[in-house]
């Protein structure tokens, strides 16, 4: 280590003002803290800090998404293999969806990280870790058919206008992530929706080559609800026509966003962020309380006409991006509730919002995107009314 | 009496604490100093210059804005030098102690507002709102003592005291005449202080439980409009000294502690000394001296002086791991974190070694909660914290800036994912805020 940091102050000069690469100084900065915790000592307040920074936060939200992001390439292989009836083992499942993902991966933390660099060499500021999660959420959370250019733009849209404008890391009021999926969601709506995105039915790269079987559809379960033509059950299968149930979607066997199928992968995460306390369990779980809730409301009045209805409360849970927007996107502390009696509320709200855009409006298969970007915008009304009673009750108190 | 129970905070044990109650004897040094900086809200105005004599007792300078209210030299001798920086900002007075001339001596059957004024103890007093020294004009809705101190390895107050203890009842009594409220004190359930014309309350929880404006909180929160002085229990013990004898007590027992202490003891010294008479063996190499608790003290050179609280020096290692390579990513439960995404809580409680380093970058706030599980009170810290720093006055009222002092955020600040430095930021706006109200 010790040749690397002589060759780094050996080329730092360069990088600093007035030196040939100048302009490269927050590149550079970001690249050495990145290496070795700056050797900065308080010099004002407190003399002593802990451990624990905003890189190592980041990148337990990082760690805590690998089951999924693993889960999710397995499970493009499977999808692809079981759309082209060829079969496969796990490792070529995987292998193929390693290579089907890598790129969008790429391309969103190329764009995402060199805008933020751009942002940070503009106004001087040193490299900020937002963009670490994000950069993997969005591959996770964008279909896998969509073009790498789309994602590129929606990424590109996404960093400038829902975070860098409102002043960077921590200072967005929309969840950057969520707001690249809604952007791709309603900017290209005949890309975004339908049967075509969620599965890759041609190989890549000379693997997995084939032509789709007959009884292929590329449904997902809630696409096919979307489209359920009446009648009092519902009979929900995988992509080539095959029944599924409950099990499945709670192990994530089934077509849809790449890191939102699987229960257990998700789990698993939210596991690691509320075991590190990195995530607020309060969020969390009222989410889920609030999914719950409404799912059982829902379900206490079945209508063939909102076929989502049919669905038993637990399954409402387990199909679409519920899950992974309850224990990723509605925990992200910078867009969410700050007060502990406001999680509670925006939790709930957005596990109720969430189902009842999923059963009562058929123009949105599934709500959880927008339940979350809607209640990031009521947020601060909510912690504002919860403030405003501390507030009230130190009035009062002054009264006396 | 009541019994309070404080969840909310943090001890964190760190290496070097005191292992036994031996009080050491400190050789006679012969400079001391006195350190405008440590008397908050004083414009110093000196009343001696270089060269000039000065009696233990006698003032040194007083405020701008209230000659009454004066700091006095802890020893006898005559004024070295006057050091001035920038904006010829007075930064210290440096006393050469000299041959014993009588110290002052004061009339204690006088009105005590004024003994206490001219003795110098006044600017040892705090008050809320803006943790300054107390306006003699105002008298307080209550007062607070607090007997103890929760902080990282900082001395057992009642230890610090020892016969002194016997003074806390006339130092009781005589602020019960300056107050028209209550005097109350905050104890430990194993060091109860029971004190006529006092009420007790005892304080269960981890630092900042001994922080008097936490017990303040806890007890009777402080509104807008209203005063309230506080002091620790040492302080008050040498108001009552004064009160009985007629003169100061002008010594002090120091807790020297800290990784880089050989032995760490209490010693006794004179306020003000060099610390130099206290280090002893220890080195000074890439040691981060602190005068006061590793949380709220101030940094001080090798050659530097005791400050007030004139109670603790700690020495801690400057930078322990200089160029750690990918820090952030360490699975070494030596990397001591209070937050779990670092394996150090998997080694149980023990004692650990923090130096002085940051250990990240400042960032925007980001992590929810952080400030807010340090804050035994009834305020949303960060939101405070936020109003502060966009210096909107009427948020900060609303949200409890009367109640808090820089103190308070200490512990918030050690915990801080973001590493701002947020007793600054809470300094910054108590006197801007201050400067607006007046």
């Amino acid at each position: 280590m010790k040749a690397l940091r002589k060759y780094m102050d050996k080329i730092k000069p360069a990088f600093m003002p007035g030196g040939r690469l100048a302009k490269l100084q927050s590149v550079f900065d970001g690249m050495e803290t990145f290496l070795f915790t700056p050797n900065t000592t308080s010099h004002s307040g407190t003399h002593i800090h802990d451990g624990n920074d905003l890189k190592r936060t980041m990148i337990t939200v990082v760690v805590a998404l690998m089951p999924c992001l693993l889960f999710a390439m397995y499970n493009i292989g499977y999808q692809h293999y079981l759309a082209i009836g060829q079969q496969a083992s796990w490792l070529e499942m995987f292998w193929f969806g390693l290579i089907a993902m890598l790129p969008c991966i790429v391309v969103s933390y190329a764009v995402g990280l060199g805008i933020e660099f751009i942002g940070a060499q503009i106004h001087h500021k040193e490299i900020q870790e937002g963009f670490l999660v994000s950069g993997i959420l969005i591959p996770l959370i964008v279909p896998i058919g969509t073009p790498l250019w789309m994602v590129a733009v929606a990424t590109a849209f996404a960093v400038i206008f829902a975070k860098e404008v409102f002043g960077g890391t921590g200072m967005n009021i929309f969840n950057v992530a969520l707001i690249t999926r809604a952007f791709l969601f309603f900017a290209y709506p005949s890309h975004m929706s339908g049967d075509k995105p969620f599965v890759m039915t041609d190989g890549i790269l000379g693997i997995g080559e084939g032509t789709v079987v007959n009884s292929y559809t590329g449904a997902t379960p809630l696409g096919q609800i979307a489209t359920h033509a009446g009648g009092e059950t519902l009979a929900l299968t995988d992509v080539v026509g095959n029944p599924i149930t409950t099990y499945d979607a709670f192990m994530g066997w089934i077509a849809g966003s790449p890191g939102e199928t699987s229960m257990v992968a998700i789990l698993i995460g939210a596991v690691i962020l509320l075991g590190t306390g990195i995530a607020s369990w309060r969020i969390m779980c009222s989410v889920f309380a609030g999914g719950l809730a409404m799912a059982c409301l829902v379900h206490a009045f079945p209508s063939p006409t909102y076929a989502a209805s049919l669905l038993a409360p637990f399954a409402q849970l387990c199909y679409g991006g519920f899950a992974f927007a309850a224990v990723f996107m509605a925990t992200d502390p910078v867009t969410g509730a700050r007060t502990h009696i406001g999680q509670y509320i925006y939790g709930f709200l957005i596990g109720v919002i969430a189902i009842l855009i999923r059963v009562y409006n058929s123009g949105y298969p599934e709500g959880a995107m927008l339940a979350v970007l809607l209640m990031n915008a009521f947020a601060p009304l909510i912690d504002h009314c919860v403030v405003s009673f501390n507030i009230k009750r130190r009035l009062a108190r002054a009264k006396q | 009496m009541a019994t309070i129970k404080l969840k909310k905070g943090l001890d964190l044990r760190l290496k070097g604490g005191l292992s036994g109650g031996d009080i050491g004897q400190a050789p006679a040094g012969t400079l001391y100093a006195v350190v405008p900086d440590d008397f908050v809200g004083l414009v110093p105005r000196m009343d001696k210059r270089e060269g000039e004599p000065v009696a233990a007792g006698e003032a040194l300078f007083h405020d701008k804005n209230d000659d009454r209210v004066v700091v006095v030299s802890p020893v006898s001798g005559t004024v070295k030098e006057v050091r001035r920086g920038l904006r010829r900002k007075i930064e210290a007075i440096v006393i050469e102690a000299g041959k014993d001339t009588e110290p002052v001596s004061h009339d204690v059957k006088a009105d005590p507002l004024r003994t206490l004024l001219a003795s110098g103890l006044w600017a040892m007093l705090r008050q809320r709102p803006y943790d300054v020294v107390p306006n003699p004009d105002v008298r307080p809705r209550d007062i607070f003592v607090t007997c103890f101190d929760s902080a990282p390895l900082a001395p057992g107050l009642m230890t610090v005291l020892g016969e002194d203890k016997q003074y806390i009842n006339k130092g009781v009594e005589v602020l019960g005449k300056l107050t028209d409220g209550r005097v109350y004190l905050g104890c430990r359930e194993d060091e109860e202080v029971q004190v006529e014309g006092a009420e007790t309350n005892v304080f269960a929880g981890p630092h900042p439980a001994g922080n008097v404006g936490v017990q303040l909180a806890n007890v009777k929160p402080i509104n807008k409009g209203e005063v309230v002085w506080t002091l620790d229990v040492v302080t008050l013990a040498r108001i009552g000294k004064l009160f009985t004898t007629g003169r100061v007590d002008f010594s002090a027992t120091v807790a020297v502690v800290g990784e880089c202490v050989a032995q760490p003891k209490l010693m006794r010294c004179v306020m003000g000394c060099q610390i130099g008479t206290l280090l002893g063996e220890t080195p000074t190499e890439n040691v981060r001296l602190i005068s006061g608790n590793p949380l709220t003290g101030s940094q001080i050179t090798p050659d530097g002086f005791l400050r007030a609280p004139y109670r603790q020096l700690t020495a801690i290692p400057e930078n322990a791991k200089p160029d750690e390579f990918m820090g952030w990513a360490s699975l070494s439960p030596k990397r001591f974190s209070i937050y779990r995404v670092f394996t150090s809580w998997l080694a149980g409680k023990r004692e650990v070694s923090l130096d002085a380093r940051l250990k990240g970058g400042e960032r925007a706030i980001v992590r929810d909660g952080e400030y807010d599980r340090m804050l035994p009170m009834d305020i949303y810290a960060e939101f405070l914290i936020k109003a502060i720093i966009t210096f909107n006055i009427d948020n900060m009222e609303r949200l409890g800036v009367y109640e808090i002092a820089p103190e308070d955020f200490a512990l918030a600040e050690y915990a801080d994912t973001s590493k701002l430095e947020l007793q600054r930021i809470v300094r910054e706006g108590l006197d801007r805020l201050r400067a607006e109200m007046s």
